[in-house]
């Protein structure tokens, strides 16, 4: 009954749900490997290597205050930079990018990190640039370390997106509490929205399962 | 071919190498020989700049590359180097493996680079592996497509860095056999290396290294059978058993 009267606006919570953390994962790759390379950047003046520590930086303070506080921080702050932007979807959604590119940046850099050192000298040695070694042996090699901790990056925020719902952007959460306020049908309108949100994590979940299966072939 | 002069190296406070000078000529075959920390890796390795030397020159082929300006890696492309752990690309089949780096930076055609890459495969016995990822590669298969992805790019000196010490006893053999030929073929090699028979057998001449300098140097026969310094004598009788 419930979810006759309502699947309408729950599918459309899930369709925002999927999206905004595609968008966010996206970005969040995009901007996470951009601040994995000023913090693994050597470039310096004297002892003080300002890419590293703006990195640094940038990854301490947004791992280590809560994201709720960060999106009411977007939220207040969007609108009074670029006041034609004010729109609470936009504010929202970089807030999360924000958040997950320092999460991302981390992911990034260890997968990096662990391909073993010998390789780039190997590439070296046969006359490879430095950016050549970076695009021909380290990152194909990295994306394999780095891809399971992305799939998780995009569970979490499947899940963190309904932090959003603080700010009714229609996702799954924010669908919950209008019907559930509606109908005051909310413990039954909980379950629904955490079996929804289950389907997307466990796909996903999946999916990358197979994606890694396939990335194993050469080892 | 490689002239090195008054090398000094050190990692934070360690001084590994202080003062090394030696001119290695085109189709020398010198292996390096010393007990573990006496700097023949850390020399090795500063031949192709790999560790970047604190002062001294390296001169190859008519150029310092120790210099700042020079572009390193057009010179280390004329240095093939072998390394202990193989360091071979996981993530490329054998002859893939072999065929980058002549098609990116020569700019051969996959054909072409193709064509070369069978035939060190053939020279070595690892043809009928062409398109394995290395993961299906015994240690000395591995040494093996190492060499030869190293010899597609035709350099002009290679540099082994304990090329069988990660090796299974069993495998060594028919790593020394390639390098064997290829040595007697005409190419000039720089080796490092436990294996005494082995650098008794194919060196022009065999440096002893200890403490960071080349205590002694001088031909198979004279380091081997006659030692002059002390410390070679030492050295010699603990690993001749």
């Amino acid at each position: 009954m419930l979810m006759t009267k309502y699947y309408q606006p729950l599918l459309k919570g899930m369709a925002i749900t999927v999206r905004l953390s595609c968008i966010v994962v996206f970005f969040g790759l995009v901007f996470g490997t951009v601040i994995a390379f000023m913090k693994m950047s050597n470039f310096g003046i004297g002892k003080f290597k300002p890419l590293n520590a703006l990195a640094t930086a940038y990854i301490e303070v947004l791992r280590g205050t809560p994201l709720l506080l960060q999106l009411y921080f977007f939220y207040f702050l969007m609108p009074a930079l670029i006041p034609a932007l004010d729109d609470e979807k936009i504010s929202i959604t970089v807030a999360l990018i924000v958040n997950s590119a320092a999460y991302v940046a981390e992911i990034v850099r260890s997968g990096i990190m662990a391909v073993d050192p010998g390789q780039a000298e190997a590439a070296r040695c046969l006359g490879l640039s430095q950016s050549q070694t970076m695009t021909k042996i380290i990152i194909p090699q990295a994306v394999k370390n780095i891809l399971p901790a992305m799939g998780n990056e995009l569970v979490m925020m499947l899940k963190e997106t309904s932090l959003a719902s603080t700010f009714y952007l229609g996702e799954i959460m924010s669908q919950q509490k209008i019907i559930g306020g509606a109908t005051y049908l909310q413990i039954e309108t909980l379950i629904i929205s955490a079996i929804l949100y289950l389907v997307l994590t466990a796909s996903v979940s999946k999916l990358v399962g197979i994606y890694e299966r396939r990335l194993a072939v050469s080892d | 071919m490689i002239k090195v002069e008054n090398l000094h190296k050190s990692f934070g406070e360690l001084e590994v190498l202080k003062g090394v000078s030696e001119h290695i000529k085109k189709g020398e075959v010198v292996s390096v020989i010393g007990a573990s920390g006496s700097g023949k890796s850390t020399f090795l390795r500063c031949l192709n700049m790999l560790e970047e030397p604190q002062s001294g020159s390296i001169i190859f082929e008519g150029v310092d590359i120790t210099q700042e300006k020079v572009n390193i890696d057009k010179h280390r492309q004329k240095m093939g180097m072998i390394f202990q752990h193989f360091n071979v690309f996981p993530h490329m089949t054998v002859i893939e493996n072999i065929t980058m780096a002549p098609m990116l930076i020569k700019k051969k055609s996959k054909e072409e680079a193709e064509e070369q890459a069978m035939k060190l495969l053939e020279m070595v016995g690892l043809a009928d592996k062409r398109d394995e990822y290395p993961r299906r590669l015994s240690g000395g298969q591995k040494q093996r497509l190492a060499i030869v992805r190293a010899l597609a790019m035709e350099p002009d000196v290679m540099l082994f860095d304990e090329p069988t010490s990660a090796l299974d006893p069993e495998m060594v053999g028919e790593v020394l056999q390639v390098i064997k030929n290829l040595v007697k073929d005409g190419m000039t090699a720089v080796i490092v290396t436990h294996e005494m028979g082995f650098a008794k057998e194919v060196s022009d001449r065999v440096l002893f290294m200890d403490g960071g300098v080349i205590a002694e140097s001088g031909t198979p026969e004279q380091i081997f059978g006659n030692p002059q310094n002390p410390r070679t004598k030492e050295f010699l009788s603990k690993v001749l058993y």
